[in-house]
């Protein structure tokens, strides 16, 4: 890529709640002006540019980056963009670009949308390339997980592809820079976790969600707490639950609930065996170590 | 095993011996020491102190469980006859090492003081609440046991037990041990029974 010329950037909406596009804005102020200077969005739908999708496809525009948000399906039925399945959309648009992003739950796995039982075709990116573009794009396709994903995820990757051409992915797409570590990496609730000190009820600071409320931040792959979410926060340091949104299976049934058996967790975390978990479990619940079962702040 | 282990373990045979032909507080360090031919003084080598030796003994005792219990876990059966299987090697440990349960019945339950520090909760008896904890997990999630609480459904396994462990000690069973098992097993198996609707 020329110095001078900036990569352009297509931002594509198929079947979403919108929540990637406001997660996106709302990237911190420097995040979001390196952004605008070194990337050239032509197009968003929620945004105004110079230059409709209609347009683009007409003119047979080409362009960089292809960032898709939302799950796809070829059922017009139920969902088209000027006159376009979701489906046809993406498989003209994949023709013109260098990379294709999918930005969120929705548009790497099917999300949400592909539970609804009316339309059984939604599915995510990577499994809706029909068979003669499967193969046209350069790089693979790059699934940012999440719902929605962090901005920061989708600036990364952006910068990453610009400078670098490429990314290493993990088995699921997901780019391993940012999707190497655990949720519950960070978690300041981590001790509690240690010594099995469940929080009491939602919100409070004191405790940890895994028994009670399902926190989901030992099985879950992203690195929401060491980039933070409006550099400040995530679920688990407010008090709720990781509840897996950058998993494969997300949504999960009952995501607010950790299965049990005779009060024993269905799952224990990753790559951990029951045995070995539950009898250090069963140790450390015996520790009463009162700095943990007080107030933080007094 | 190390040939220091195995000593220590050889006292502790001989030590949950006189703890329960002679009781805990009866039996002291010299005792065990005379009855292992050994000296005093050698004999705290091994151990720095009875309530040491104690704590040793229980681990070691809840590990015969442990282990058994573990080979039954990884077995390819169902839970019912898991329990059954269970059961049987139970019965089968206070018949023949009448000693090891005992410790267990009448000396760690009924000497809590002496477990006060450093067998907090299940600390020294870990690796056996794991196994039962094991054996009721895959119970319930193959829904051949029911959902409750882990503490009944522990305390029914380890009443019914311990129960039949203490009437065999007190010489009141009219029958061979053995010959309960089967019995104890079903009353165990229908307490932590899965019901449809
Ligand atoms: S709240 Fe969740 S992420 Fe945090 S320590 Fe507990 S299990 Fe881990
Ligand atoms: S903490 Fe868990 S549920 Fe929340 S955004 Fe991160 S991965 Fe998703």
């Amino acid at each position: 890529m020329k110095k001078d010329k900036k990569p352009k950037v297509l931002w594509l909406q198929a079947i979403t709640c919108n929540g990637n596009t406001h997660s996106f804005l709302s990237a911190n102020n420097n995040r979001m002006r390196l952004f605008l200077n070194s990337f050239d969005l032509i197009y968003h739908p929620s945004l105004t540019t110079d230059i409709t999708i209609k347009e683009i496809i007409e003119k047979k525009i080409n362009f960089d980056f292809l960032l898709v948000e939302g799950a796809i399906s070829s059922n017009k039925e139920f969902f088209s963009i000027s006159g376009y399945s979701p489906y046809e959309m993406l498989n003209i648009l994949v023709k013109r670009t260098k990379y294709l992003i999918a930005v969120g739950s929705c548009a790497s796995y099917g999300g949400l949308h592909a539970k609804f039982e009316q339309n059984s075709d939604i599915q995510g990116i990577g499994d809706s390339l029909s068979a003669e573009n499967l193969y046209i794009l350069k790089h693979p396709v790059v699934n940012l997980t999440g719902c929605p994903a962090h901005p920061e995820w989708i600036i990364q990757t952006l910068f990453s592809l610009k400078d670098y051409g490429k990314m290493a992915l993990d088995e699921k797409g997901r780019p391993k820079e940012l999707y190497y570590g655990l949720a519950h990496h960070g978690c300041t609730r981590n001790e509690y976790f240690e010594w099995k000190v469940e929080v009491k009820h939602f919100g409070l600071k004191e405790g940890c969600l895994f028994y009670e409320q399902g926190c989901r931040g030992p099985m879950t792959h992203s690195n929401c707490n060491k980039i933070l979410w409006n550099d400040v926060s995530t679920k688990t340091r407010a008090g709720m639950p990781c509840i897996g949104c950058t998993e494969f299976d997300f949504p999960r049934e009952n995501m607010l609930e950790t299965k049990k058996n005779i009060g024993i967790p269905n799952e224990v975390p990753l790559e951990v065996s029951k045995r070995a978990y539950l009898s250090l479990t069963g140790v450390a619940k015996t520790f009463k170590i009162g700095r943990l079962n007080k107030k933080l702040i007094d | 095993m190390s040939t220091k282990e195995e000593k220590k373990n050889n006292i502790i045979e001989n030590s949950l011996k006189l703890f329960s032909k002679n009781g805990f507080y009866n039996t002291t360090i010299p005792d065990i020491a005379k009855s292992m031919k050994m000296s005093v003084g050698n004999m705290y080598n091994y151990f720095k102190s009875k309530e040491e030796l104690a704590k040793y003994a229980i681990k070691y005792s809840t590990n015969i469980l442990a282990k058994e219990l573990k080979t039954i876990n990884q077995m390819n059966i169902s839970s019912k006859e898991k329990i059954y299987l269970f059961t049987e090697k139970y019965l089968e440990n206070v018949k023949k090492s009448p000693e090891v349960i005992e410790y267990f019945l009448r000396v760690y339950l009924s000497n809590r003081e002496v477990f006060a520090k450093g067998c907090e909760g299940f600390l020294c008896v870990s690796e056996f609440v794991t196994e039962v904890m094991i054996l009721l997990d895959e119970g319930a999630s193959n829904k051949e046991f029911r959902q409750q609480d882990f503490f009944p459904a522990f305390a029914v396994i380890m009443g019914a037990l311990g129960g039949f462990a203490f009437l065999s000690g007190e010489k009141v069973l009219e029958k061979d041990i053995m010959e309960y098992s089967d019995e104890v097993a079903e009353n165990i198996y229908r307490a932590l029974k899965y019901e449809e609707g």
